[in-house]
């Protein structure tokens, strides 16, 4: 990981010190580039009961350094289009983010999220995809894989995780994509476009959970990498919702060293079969639309 | 518009619109809005008028709705919304939010019967479920009070000394579907009732905070303590603002609540919404035989005005309450604010009667029945069911 250079006062950053992060939380790396990518632009952001509200640690301090509403758990997106309504009819150009988890996002807050992305609200959706109820201690969502263990799944989860993207690309809202924390100059180029277009973008970022996912905190960006090389995390981006670009394809590495280092995955290690399945299918899905659906002149 | 003919809906919708345009110098309006029966007319008149600086955001259910009016109201703008019965009951958690966030948002709350099973007609259990969600609640028995008193919410609620959101209740069909003339407001005698809207704790860009962040028992404690220290503002707070309401419009709306008869009266009926209307006829008549009989229209629920119930109720010793709603295991729910309010009066015979559950027509010979049923009374029994249908 590369930190960021305090080239401002710390008060005037997103992320501050002093929150209550966990060591290896893909989230401290995440709000750290989306402040590096907005540069001197102050957004609103708008969290939902997740880990992601937590971090501000306890009142009257903060750990966010920059205007920030606390939402009911399903309700991040619409209160995110009262408040971009309001600063459109206002002239205010602050960028309005949803900075929500998986939970909130796959789950609880689906339909929210699909009615604010049917209407195209000026709103760019960040998902910090943990692929687990992290903030009650780590129980399944719709967005854990087949197999991990969880403290609901003790046997390991017998569903696939659900396609967000797909669904999102659905909506055919102007911009989809996803983030890795391992891939920054990727990761800040994609916020600044997220930026640079109007109407629901969706932003989708693989986010370790040491705690959940029993790995070392220090292996965090170590495993987005190798969820990336191996094609199990997929970096793309997806324009109008019809138009694909793949921005980097699966090279010979294995999934074996990804699921031996966390340890949620230890139940079905005799059965990595089942998450390259996976990765083989969601490869398929993906080549196919980009061969027939490529983004050419973005 | 002047003196028009409009059935409630109608009302409350222009009403709404009026009080959200009357803010376009400031930062304008908006509203979440889902439909339900029997309130869907006023979000349909709202997604008709031409704001200069509103919007009215169509959303997917009334959870996002009151989410809507969360996140307008913390950019600073007007908010409101209108629902019933189980679109209530669905936004409920947002009502609390913008309850404990303290946003001044109004709601119309179009009474209808919670199902299953399903029922369409009038029954306060529905709001009256939002009791203790931090929001001032306000019943009217008629389209002219249903008017005025939606104009009086969004300046108490927005007053800096009480800054809680508001519910203004009217009777499903019975209010919103039927029509009656009524003096409805010009834009600009709006415009100078309401001031422009302002938040103090909006969201700031020069100021950046967390707004609903994590705290502890002792700042939770602070928080509700500040809410009721607020709620106990809200009755003078509603007395200036009736004022200023006589002022530019010539008529002074009633307030906590409306007496008839009560000077003498040994008996008082106690009732809400158009029952109170009905309730109103029969006294007359009861009065024309001698009876020595008044009543009180309870206007306003939360705060719950015990100091001006127990000045009314006065000397009378017998107290019947009608209750259009139902807490299972309990009884009527004003009857049991009422019972609280009469605590150190155990001299006063206080009977509840549960009546017109699920829309059922509350009739004079139904009144009349129940003020038969208190003559003959010396003691109280536990709440009374009456099938209105009889």
């Amino acid at each position: 990981m590369s930190a960021v250079t305090p080239s401002k006062p710390y008060e005037s950053h997103l992320l501050r010190p002093g929150n209550t992060n966990c060591a290896g939380c893909g989230m401290s790396i995440g709000l750290q580039w989306l402040d590096e990518a907005l540069g001197d632009e102050q957004p609103v952001l708008v969290i939902p009961s997740c880990c992601g509200i937590v971090t501000a640690g306890a009142f009257p301090t903060s750990g966010y350094g920059v205007p920030t509403a606390a939402t009911t758990f399903a309700s991040s997106p619409a209160v995110a289009t009262g408040i971009s309504a309001v600063s459109a009819m206002n002239d205010i150009d602050n960028p309005v983010i949803c900075w929500a988890g998986d939970g909130g996002t796959y789950d609880i807050g689906l339909a929210t999220l699909s009615a604010a992305a049917e209407r195209n609200e000026d709103i760019i959706y960040i998902c910090y995809d943990n692929e687990i109820y992290g903030n009650t201690g780590g129980q399944r969502s719709g967005a854990t894989p087949v197999g991990a263990v969880t403290s609901t799944t003790p046997s390991g989860k017998v569903e696939r995780k659900k396609d967000i993207m797909a669904i999102m690309a659905a909506h055919r809202i102007p911009y989809a994509a996803t983030l890795s924390i391992g891939h920054r100059e990727d990761f800040l180029r994609k916020v600044r476009y997220a930026r640079s277009v109007k109407g629901f973008r969706f932003l989708l970022m693989l986010s370790p959970c040491p705690t959940g996912w029993k790995s070392e905190p220090d292996q965090s960006t170590e495993l987005i990498e190798l969820a990336v090389r191996s094609g199990l995390f997929p970096l793309y981006e997806v324009f109008d919702g019809r138009r694909y670009r793949i921005n980097q394809r699966p090279d010979s590495t294995s999934i074996k060293p990804y699921i031996e280092q966390q340890r949620r995955f230890r139940e079905v290690w005799n059965n990595s079969d089942a998450l390259q399945a996976f990765i083989d299918a969601q490869w398929q899905y993906l080549d196919g639309m980009a061969t027939v659906f490529p983004a050419k002149d973005i | 518009m002047g003196r028009t003919l409009a059935t409630g809906n109608n009302v409350a919708g222009h009403t709404l619109a009026l009080a959200g345009e009357a803010n376009r110098h400031a930062r304008g309006c908006c509203a979440g809005a889902y439909p339900i029966t029997p309130q869907t007319e006023i979000i349909e008149f709202l997604s008709g008028f031409k704001f200069n600086k509103g919007r009215i955001v169509l959303v997917e259910s009334e959870h996002s709705a009151m989410g809507v009016c969360i996140g307008a109201a913390l950019a600073g703008a007007r908010t409101f919304t209108a629902s019933s019965s189980n679109g209530l009951a669905y936004m409920t958690e947002n009502i609390y939010a913008a309850g404990y966030y303290r946003l001044p948002t109004v709601m119309i709350a179009v009474n209808r019967t919670l199902g299953p099973p399903w029922n369409i007609w009038v029954d306060q259990g529905d709001s009256l479920m939002m009791r203790d969600a931090a929001w001032l609640q306000f019943y009217c028995d008629s389209h002219q009070d249903l008017a005025d008193t939606i104009l009086l919410a969004f300046r108490v609620a927005e007053d800096k000394r009480v800054m809680l959101p508001v519910i203004v209740a009217m009777d499903g069909f019975v209010t919103s579907h039927t029509q009656m003339v009524v003096d409805m407001f010009e834009q600009e005698q709006v415009d100078a009732f309401l001031p422009p809207c302002v938040i103090p704790h909006k969201l700031k860009h020069d100021h950046p905070s967390t707004f609903g962040g994590m705290t502890f028992s002792s700042e939770t404690e602070h928080h509700r303590y500040a809410i009721q220290q607020s709620m106990e503002q809200a009755l003078p707070v509603l007395e200036e603002a009736r004022d200023e309401f006589e002022n530019i419009f010539g008529r002074r709306p009633a307030g906590a609540l409306e007496t008839y008869e009560t000077d003498d009266a040994e008996t008082i009926l106690i009732a809400c919404n158009t029952m109170a209307r009905t309730l109103h006829n029969v006294v007359t008549e009861r009065r024309a035989n001698g009876e020595k009989i008044g009543m009180i229209r309870t206007k306003l629920f939360r705060p719950f005005p015990r100091k001006e119930l127990l000045a009314a109720i006065g000397n009378a010793k017998r107290v019947a309450v009608l209750d259009r709603n139902h807490s299972p295991g309990s009884g009527g729910i004003f009857w049991l604010e009422i019972a609280a309010t009469l605590k150190d009066h155990a001299d006063i015979l206080l009977q509840d009667y549960l009546v017109g559950l699920g829309g059922g027509d509350v009739t004079p010979e139904n009144i009349h029945a129940i003020i038969d049923d208190m003559n003959k009374r010396t003691t109280a029994s536990e709440p009374e069911w009456k099938d209105t249908s009889i």
